[in-house]
C-alpha cells in the first residue's frame, strides 16, 4: 500500500503501522518502504512518517540517512511550523553521524526570527547532548545565546536545556536573572517549574541566608553549626535582603495561585528554602489546596508537608483539620496524613488529635490502625503531658479482639514503658497475662523483653511466665525464642533460686535449635551466667551486662532530616539520591557580588530623564531633594542596589553631568528595553517606602517656608524651571495675562499657577501674580478690591503692594479656592487711582495636587472608581510624542498630577487629588507601540474628569 | 525528563506504549506489576516506584494506569501533573477516556502524545492548541479533510458572532459529622467556562461577594494583577471548555449543610441479628430539591447479609465486598426516604467492633451553597453582543457520616 500513488491508501497504511508501534509490535522491517515516503506531499502522511522515523531511525541508521536531506530542506522553509518540525524530527533521530548537521541546524535555529523555532532549538540541545557529549562547549554557547532571549516561549525550554547540559555553569544566569524573574509569570507552566527550581539553586549560591541572624537556631542543628555560629555572632549587622532575592520571592508568589500542582509545589519549595521564616507561611494554604486534588498529587504533597511540618509546625497548625482522614482515602494517603497529624500535635491541640486517633482505631483498614497506634506512641513520647492518657488508651486496646491491634499496642507500650518503668508494674502484670492469648511473635517478644527487663517489679509473675514459655519453647518463632533466652538469663541473675533449673532447661533446648543464631545465643548466655570452674571474669560482670539500664528508644518521624534534599524533588520523595539530582547548595557565608546581575549600566545611577532634565539647572542640595521626591513619584531609577539608593552625596549629581546626560540619553533605550528595569525600579521604591512617604511631606514644609518668605520665592521664579516644581515635574501652564499694559495704563499683570500648596489654606490654589510697571510714574497701593465671587469660591488676597516704581516688577502670591470648578474668580485689582476688573479662570489641571501612591494602591482606588466615574477616550499619539519622556512631560504640563510607578512599559499612570474636596483623580494612559492609545480618567468629579480628558488629549495630540 | 509512557489496564496488559527518547523495554513494567500485586487495591499502588535504572511514576484514572518512565531527577509532581493532563486531553478529545476508546483511536492518541512532549519535555499541552495540530476524530472529519485539506495558520473559525459563556459553580463538600456535630466542613468550588467567541474578546467577570473566596487558583489566562487589586477576573479566554477558576471557601464562613442523616445501627452480642435504619432529610436548601442522592456504606466483615426495605429508590448489598448501596433519587421533604431492616451476622461471632461510615452523594441544581454569586460578565475588544448564561450547581464531595 505504501507504494501506491494514492495518498489515502498511504495514509491508511501508515496508520496501521503507527498503530502497530503504539501496541509495541515491531515494525522495523518496513523501514525502507516507509522512509521513501518522507518527501510525501500529503501532510498527514508526512506526520506519520516522521513519527515512524523517530521511533526506528536508531535501529536502521544507514537507511535513516536517506531522509536527512528532506529535513535540511525543511529547515529553510519559509513556514515557521515546518522549520520547527523539521528541526524537531532531525534532532530526534538518534544517529551519531549527523551530529555536525544537527549542531549546525541548532545554531541556525537559535537565531531564527520565530520564537517557536528558537524554542525547538532549545529542545534540540539536550537531545544532541545526550547523543554526543563532546559538543558541550558549543552547546553552551547556544544556550548562552538563547538565555538572553526575551520571549516567554523560549525561556522555559532553554532553562531546561541548561539544567540538562550545564547545570554547574551558574555564571550564565547572572545576566538573565532579573529577566527570568520578570518573565516567570508569563512562561508556560512546565517552564515555570524548571525555572523556579533552577532559580532556587541559583539563589542559594548568590544570596545570604535570610534566617542567619534570627538566632541561628536552625543552623545550630545542622552539621555546619560551629562555623555558622562563629561567623554569625560577630557579624551581627542587620540582615538586609538583596533586592534581587526579594524580586524572586515577590515574582513567584502569585504562582502559588497556579492551577498546576507542580508549579505550586515548586514555589512552595522555593519559599521553604529561600524565604525568611516569617514569610514561609503563605505556602501552607496553597499546599493544603493541593490536598483536594488527585490522590497521586496528595501523596507527593503530603510527603513534602510531612517534612516541612517537622521544621515549621506552626505553618500548618491552622489547617490541622484538613489532614483529617476519610475512610475512603487510600491507605498510603491515610498513613501520610497520620504522619502529618502526629507532627502537628502539640500541647494545645493534642486532645483533638487524640480524639481523632480514637476513631481511626476503629477503622477496618488494619494497616492503618497499626499506623495509628504507632502515631499515638509518638505523640505520647513527644508530649509528656498526655503520656499517661495515651498509655491508658493503649492498655485498653489490649483487650481488642483484633490480634494485630493488640500486638501493635504491645510494641508501642513497650517503648513507652521503657521511659518510665517504675510506675507501671500493673501494666506489666497485665501484659504478662496476655502471653497466653497473643500469638503475634513481635508482640510476644516485646512482652517477654519487658518482663525480663523489669522482673524486679513483678517478682512473682516472671518465673511463672518463664515456666510457660519453656513449655512451648519449641513451637515459638525465632524472635520469641531469643527473648525467652534473654528472660531466662535475666531471671537467673536476679532470682536464681526459683529459676535455675528452668533456665538450664531452656538453654539446653536452645542448644539443639535449628537456628544457629539461637544456638549461639544459648551457648554464649550459658558461658556468661553459669559460673564455671575457671570462674571466668565475664560471669562476674554478667549482671552488669544484662541488666544495665537501657536508654529509652526515641520514636521519631521517618521524615526527619529529609529536608537536606530539595523539597518537591524525586530524591526527597524516595529519600535517596536519584540520578542527576543537583544538590541544593548551602547559603554562602559572604554574599557574592550582586552587580553581576546588572544588565546594561553596571553600577551606574540610572535616572529618569525628567529628573535629569531639571538637574542640570539645580544646585546640589535641591538635586538631593529632587531625587528623594522623584523616588517617591516613581521616576527614580536606581540600578537595583537597594538600601544605599538615594545617594546622599550632594556632589555626585553636579560633579558628573556627563553621567547624567548619558543616563538621560540611555533612559529612553532602557525604558524601551522592557520591563526588567522598570520592574526592579518599582521594587526599589517599595523598599524605600518608608523614606519616600516622608519625602513629600518634608518637601511641602520646605515649600511652605519658602512661600512665607516671599522674596526668596520671587528669586526662585526668575529662573525658567523653578526647582520646586520638581514635585510635579513639568511646569504648569505658562504665564497668563491678567491685565494688559494698555488696558492697565502702564500696569501689566500676569499670573502663573505655581503648583505649590498655598501656605494659608490647603484647599486653595496658589497663584503667583507678577506686576510690572511700564508707565513712567510709580503705581501705589496695589491691592485686591471687593471680589464678586460665585458661590463657594474664596480668595486669599495678597498683601498690599505699597509702591511699584516705573520699570520695576514684583510678584505676589494669592490663594484661590476654586471649589473644584473651573468657574472664573472675578475680582478687582485696585491701585490708588484706578480699579481694574480682572478674572482668573483656572485650567482644570490646576485644580488638583499630586498624590503619591503605589501601583497597587492605584489599582485598588481605580477599582472603586468605575462605571460613571470612569471616562475613556481613544487617541492616536503623533510620532513626536511616543517616548516616555515626552508623554510624561505633556501630561504633567496639563495637569498637576504625580506619576505612579507602573510595571508595564507602555502604560502611564498619574494620580492626584482635587484641592477642595480631596477626591481622587486617576489618569491612565495606555499607549501601544503603534501609536494608538487609550486614556482613562477615574474621578468622582465627573466634570473635572471629562474636562481633564479633553485637555490631556489635546495636549498629547498636538 | 519523561522517557516513555505505558498504558496498562486493570488486568495488567500493556495496551499502548510511547517512547520520547530511546526505547525502554516493556520489561520495566514488571516492577510495576510487582508493586500492583503487593498493593492489592488499585488505589494503593504507590505513585512512585524506584527500580534499579528507572523510576516509574503512575496515575490511576478511569481504570487505566498511566505509567511514566523516567531516568533522572525530576519533580515528581511535574510528571504526575503531566499524566493527569494527558488524561484530561484524551477526555477532551474522545469524550471519555477508556481502554476501548483509546484502542479505537490509537493513531490519534499516538500523534497527540507525540505533540505533547518533545524529548520528554512538555511542548503543547493546551487542548485548544493540540486540536489545531491534530484534529479530533469526528464522523465529519473525513469529509472535511477531503474538501479543505489541512489549512495551516487557521486560528479562528469564521463564525458569526455567536457566543456562549457558561459558568458552573460546583461547590463541593468534605465533611464528617460525628454524633450530631460537624467535625469539619469545607466548600471547594470551580467555575468551568465554555466560551465560543470569535476574535479576541476580553472578558471581565465580577462577583457580588468576592471576599467569600478564601483561596483561589486560576487558569493561566486570568490576569493576576487585576484580581489582586480589584477582585475581578479579567481574561482573554481560550476557545472551548476550560476551568477558569477553582476556589475554596474556608470553614470559618460557617458552611450550611443541606442534608442530615439519621441512623440507628446496632449489633447485639448474643443474637445473630442486627438492626439497621437510615433516614435522610433536607436542611437549609433554600427551597431547592436535593437530587441524585446515593447512600453507600461499607459494612463490617461480620455482616453476612441484610434484608432491608427502602421507602423509595433501590438498594443493593454485595455480600462479598460488604458494600451497601442505596440509590435514593430525589428527597421529598414531606416524605423522608428511609431504609430499614435487619442484618444477619455471623453466628457465634462476637459483635463487630468497627462502625460503618456512611457516605452520601447528592447534588442541588440552581444553588451555590457557598453563596457565591456572579455579578456580571462584560466583554471588551469585540463589537458583537455575546450570549451569556450561568448555571449554579452544588455537589456533595466527600460527605461522610461517622456512626
Amino acid at each position: 500500500m505504501l507504494d501506491t500513488n494514492k495518498d489515502s491508501l498511504k495514509l491508511e497504511a501508515m496508520k496501521r503501522i503507527v498503530a502497530m508501534i503504539a501496541r509495541g509490535k515491531n515494525a522495523s522491517d518496513l523501514f525502507p518502504a516507509v522512509v521513501k515516503n518522507v518527501a510525501c506531499k500529503n501532510i498527514e502522511v508526512k506526520k506519520l512518517v516522521y513519527v515512524y522515523l523517530v521511533r526506528y531511525a536508531e535501529e536502521q541508521q544507514d537507511l535513516a540517512l536517506l531522509s536527512i536531506s528532506t529535513f535540511q530542506r525543511g529547515l529553510k522553509d519559509p513556514n515557521q511550523l515546518i522549520r520547527a518540525s523539521a528541526l524537531r524530527v532531525l534532532s530526534s533521530i538518534r544517529v551519531p553521524i549527523i551530529v555536525p548537521i544537527m549542531m549546525l541546524a541548532i545554531k541556525e535555529a537559535a537565531s531564527d526570527m520565530s520564537p517557536y523555532v528558537r524554542k525547538t532549538a532549545a529542545h534540540a540541545i539536550p537531545k544532541l547532548y545526550s547523543l554526543d557529549s563532546d559538543q558541550k562547549d558549543q552547546l553552551i554557547e547556544v544556550i548562552e545565546k538563547l538565555l538572553a532571549d526575551k520571549t516567554t516561549l523560549v525561556a522555559g525550554s532553554v532553562v531546561m536545556a541548561f539544567e540538562e547540559v550545564c547545570p554547574e555553569r551558574i555564571d550564565l544566569i547572572h545576566k538573565n536573572y532579573r529577566k527570568l524573574c520578570n518573565l516567570l509569570i508569563d512562561v508556560e507552566e512546565w517552564g515555570q517549574v524548571v525555572i523556579i527550581s533552577m532559580l532556587t539553586r541559583y539563589a542559594r549560591t548568590q544570596f545570604l541566608s535570610p534566617t542567619q541572624n534570627e538566632g541561628g537556631r536552625e543552623e545550630a542543628k545542622g552539621p555546619g553549626s560551629e562555623e555558622a555560629a562563629t561567623t554569625a555572632l560577630p557579624a551581627r549587622k542587620p540582615y538586609v535582603m538583596d533586592p534581587d532575592h526579594r524580586l524572586l520571592l515577590r515574582n513567584t508568589k502569585p504562582l502559588l495561585q497556579s492551577r498546576s500542582a507542580a508549579v505550586v509545589m515548586a514555589v512552595a519549595q522555593l519559599y521553604f528554602h529561600l524565604a525568611p521564616k516569617a514569610e514561609v507561611g503563605v505556602i501552607a494554604k496553597a499546599l493544603v489546596r493541593l490536598l483536594r486534588s488527585h490522590s497521586e498529587v496528595q501523596y507527593v504533597v503530603l510527603q513534602n508537608v510531612a517534612t516541612m511540618s517537622i521544621k515549621r509546625r506552626g505553618m500548618f497548625e491552622p489547617y490541622l483539620k484538613s489532614f483529617y482522614i476519610r475512610s475512603t482515602d487510600p491507605t498510603q494517603i491515610k498513613i501520610l496524613k497520620l504522619e502529618v497529624l502526629t507532627n502537628l500535635a502539640s500541647e494545645t491541640n493534642i486532645p483533638t488529635v487524640l480524639r481523632e486517633f480514637q476513631t481511626y482505631i476503629r477503622s477496618m483498614d488494619k494497616d492503618f490502625v497499626a499506623a495509628t497506634i504507632q502515631a499515638i506512641g509518638r505523640c505520647a513520647t513527644n508530649i509528656g503531658r498526655v503520656r499517661d492518657t495515651c498509655l491508658n488508651g493503649l492498655v485498653q486496646l489490649l483487650s481488642n479482639r483484633d490480634e494485630l491491634v493488640v500486638a501493635e499496642s504491645v510494641v508501642v507500650i513497650k517503648k513507652l514503658l521503657q521511659m518510665q518503668p517504675a510506675q507501671h508494674g500493673e501494666i506489666i502484670k497485665h501484659l504478662a497475662k496476655l502471653t497466653d492469648s497473643i500469638q503475634v511473635p513481635m508482640a510476644r517478644a516485646s512482652i517477654l523483653w519487658l518482663i525480663g527487663e523489669y522482673c524486679e517489679h513483678v517478682p512473682k509473675i516472671a518465673p511463672d511466665v518463664l515456666r510457660k514459655m519453656a513449655k512451648s519453647f519449641t513451637a515459638e518463632e525465632d524472635i520469641v525464642k531469643l527473648q525467652v533466652i534473654n528472660l531466662a538469663a535475666k531471671l537467673y541473675l536476679t532470682n536464681s533460686k526459683q529459676t535455675k533449673l528452668l533456665t538450664q532447661y531452656v538453654l539446653s533446648l536452645a542448644k539443639y535449635d535449628q537456628n544457629y543464631d539461637i544456638r549461639d545465643r544459648a551457648r554464649f548466655t550459658r558461658q556468661l551466667i553459669v559460673p564455671s570452674e575457671q570462674g571466668g571474669a565475664l560471669s562476674r560482670h554478667a549482671k552488669k551486662l544484662f541488666l544495665a539500664p537501657k536508654p529509652a528508644p526515641v520514636l521519631e518521624s521517618s521524615f526527619k532530616d529529609r529536608d537536606h534534599f530539595q523539597l518537591g524533588s524525586l530524591s526527597h520523595l524516595l529519600n535517596a539520591k536519584a540520578t542527576g539530582y543537583q544538590e541544593l547548595p548551602d547559603w554562602p557565608e559572604e554574599a557574592p557580588d550582586p552587580s553581576v546581575r546588572n544588565v546594561e549600566v553596571s553600577g551606574g545611577e540610572r535616572l529618569n530623564c525628567v529628573c535629569a532634565d531639571c538637574m542640570s539647572h539645580t544646585s546640589p542640595s535641591v538635586s538631593w531633594l529632587m531625587r528623594v521626591a522623584s523616588g517617591g513619584c516613581g521616576f527614580h531609577a536606581e540600578s537595583g542596589r537597594g538600601p544605599r539608593a538615594p545617594a546622599l552625596d550632594p556632589r555626585s549629581p553636579s560633579t558628573d553631568p556627563e553621567s547624567e546626560s548619558a543616563s538621560d540619553s540611555k533612559s529612553s533605550s532602557e525604558s524601551g528595553s522592557g520591563e526588567s528595569s522598570s520592574e526592579s525600579d518599582s521594587e526599589d521604591q517599595e523598599e524605600e517606602k518608608g523614606r519616600s512617604s516622608e519625602s513629600p511631606r518634608c518637601l511641602m514644609t520646605l515649600a511652605e517656608d519658602k512661600a512665607g518668605t516671599g522674596s526668596l520665592l520671587a528669586h526662585f521664579h526668575t529662573g525658567p524651571p523653578p526647582p520646586l516644581q520638581l514635585l510635579s515635574p513639568g511646569s504648569g501652564a505658562g504665564r497668563q495675562e491678567l491685565l494688559h499694559r494698555v488696558a492697565g495704563e502702564g500696569l501689566a499683570v500676569d499670573y502663573t499657577f505655581s503648583r505649590q500648596p498655598f501656605s494659608g489654606d490647603p484647599h486653595m490654589v496658589s497663584v503667583h501674580i507678577h506686576f510690572s510697571n511700564s508707565s513712567d510714574t510709580p503705581i501705589k497701593g496695589l491691592h485686591v478690591g471687593t471680589p464678586k465671587l460665585p458661590a463657594g469660591i474664596s480668595i486669599q488676597e495678597f498683601p498690599e503692594i505699597e509702591s511699584l516704581a516705573p520699570g520695576e516688577s514684583t510678584t505676589a502670591v494669592m490663594g484661590i479656592n476654586f471649589c473644584d470648578s473651573t468657574q472664573a474668580a472675578n475680582f478687582q485689582l485696585c491701585t490708588q487711582t484706578r480699579q481694574f476688573y480682572v478674572s482668573i479662570q483656572p485650567p482644570v489641571g490646576e485644580l488638583m495636587a499630586p498624590v503619591f501612591m503605589s501601583e497597587n494602591e492605584f489599582k485598588k482606588e481605580q477599582g472603586k472608581l468605575t462605571g460613571m466615574s470612569e471616562i475613556t477616550e481613544k487617541l492616536t499619539l503623533p510620532d513626536g510624542c511616543r517616548s516616555d519622556h515626552i508623554v510624561v512631560q505633556k501630561v504633567t504640563t496639563v495637569a498637576n498630577l504625580g506619576r505612579v510607578p507602573c510595571g508595564a512599559s507602555d502604560e502611564y499612570r498619574f494620580a492626584g487629588r482635587t484641592l477642595t474636596s480631596g477626591s481622587l483623580v486617576l489618569l491612565t494612559l495606555d499607549a501601544r507601540p503603534t501609536g494608538a492609545a487609550q486614556l482613562t480618567v477615574n474621578s468622582e468629579k465627573m466634570v473635572i474628569g471629562t474636562m481633564l480628558v479633553k485637555d490631556v488629549v489635546q495636549a498629547l495630540t498636538q | 525528563m519523561i522517557h516513555s509512557l505505558f498504558l496498562i489496564n486493570s488486568s495488567g496488559d500493556i495496551f499502548l506504549e510511547k517512547h520520547w527518547k530511546s526505547v525502554v523495554s516493556r520489561s520495566v513494567c514488571d516492577y510495576f506489576f510487582e508493586a500492583q500485586e503487593r498493593a492489592t487495591e488499585a488505589e494503593n499502588v504507590p505513585p512512585v516506584i524506584p527500580t534499579p535504572h528507572h523510576y516509574l511514576l503512575s496515575v490511576y484514572r478511569h481504570k487505566i494506569f498511566f505509567v511514566a518512565v523516567i531516568q533522572t531527577e525530576v519533580p515528581p509532581l511535574f510528571v504526575i501533573e503531566f499524566l493527569h493532563r494527558v488524561v484530561d486531553t484524551f477526555q477532551d478529545y474522545f469524550g471519555v477516556c477508556s481502554e476501548p476508546v483509546i484502542k479505537d483511536n490509537v493513531v490519534v492518541v499516538y500523534e497527540v502524545l507525540e505533540e505533547m512532549l518533545d524529548n520528554g519535555f512538555p511542548l503543547a499541552t493546551e487542548s485548544n492548541i493540540l486540536k489545531e495540530l491534530i484534529k479530533p476524530p469526528t464522523i465529519l472529519r473525513t469529509v472535511v479533510n477531503t474538501i479543505t485539506g489541512m489549512e495551516k495558520g487557521e486560528t479562528h473559525r469564521e463564525l458569526p458572532s455567536w457566543v456562549k459563556a457558561l459558568n458552573n459553580l460546583l461547590p463541593a463538600f468534605c465533611l464528617i459529622p460525628i454524633s450530631g456535630s460537624t467535625i469539619t466542613a469545607e466548600i471547594q468550588g470551580v467555575i468551568d467556562a465554555c466560551v465560543k467567541l470569535t476574535g479576541m474578546p476580553d472578558l471581565t467577570l465580577s462577583f457580588m461577594n468576592p471576599r467569600l473566596l478564601d483561596d483561589v487558583s486560576f487558569h493561566p489566562c486570568v490576569r493576576f494583577k487585576r484580581w489582586e487589586s480589584e477582585r475581578i477576573l479579567s481574561f482573554i479566554p481560550p476557545d472551548g471548555n476550560f476551568r477558569l477558576l477553582s476556589y475554596h471557601v474556608s470553614a470559618q464562613n460557617l458552611v450550611a449543610i443541606p442534608v442530615y442523616v439519621k441512623h440507628n445501627i446496632s449489633f447485639r452480642d448474643s443474637s445473630s441479628l442486627g438492626r439497621f435504619e437510615i433516614t435522610v432529610g433536607p436542611k437549609q436548601t433554600m427551597g431547592k430539591t436535593i437530587e441524585g442522592v446515593i447512600v453507600t456504606s461499607q459494612m463490617p466483615k461480620g455482616v453476612l447479609n441484610m434484608s432491608l426495605t427502602p421507602s423509595q429508590g433501590t438498594h443493593t448489598f454485595d455480600p462479598v465486598t460488604k458494600m451497601l448501596s442505596w440509590d435514593v433519587g430525589k428527597i421529598n421533604p414531606q416524605k423522608l426516604p428511609s431504609l430499614k431492616g435487619t442484618m444477619s451476622l455471623q453466628a457465634g461471632a462476637s459483635k463487630p467492633d468497627e462502625n460503618p461510615t456512611i457516605n452520601l452523594q447528592f447534588k442541588i441544581q440552581q444553588l451555590a451553597i457557598s453563596g457565591l454569586k456572579v455579578n456580571r460578565l462584560d466583554m471588551y475588544g469585540e463589537k458583537y453582543k455575546p450570549f451569556k448564561g450561568i448555571k449554579y450547581m452544588t455537589k456533595a464531595g466527600k460527605f461522610q457520616v461517622r456512626t
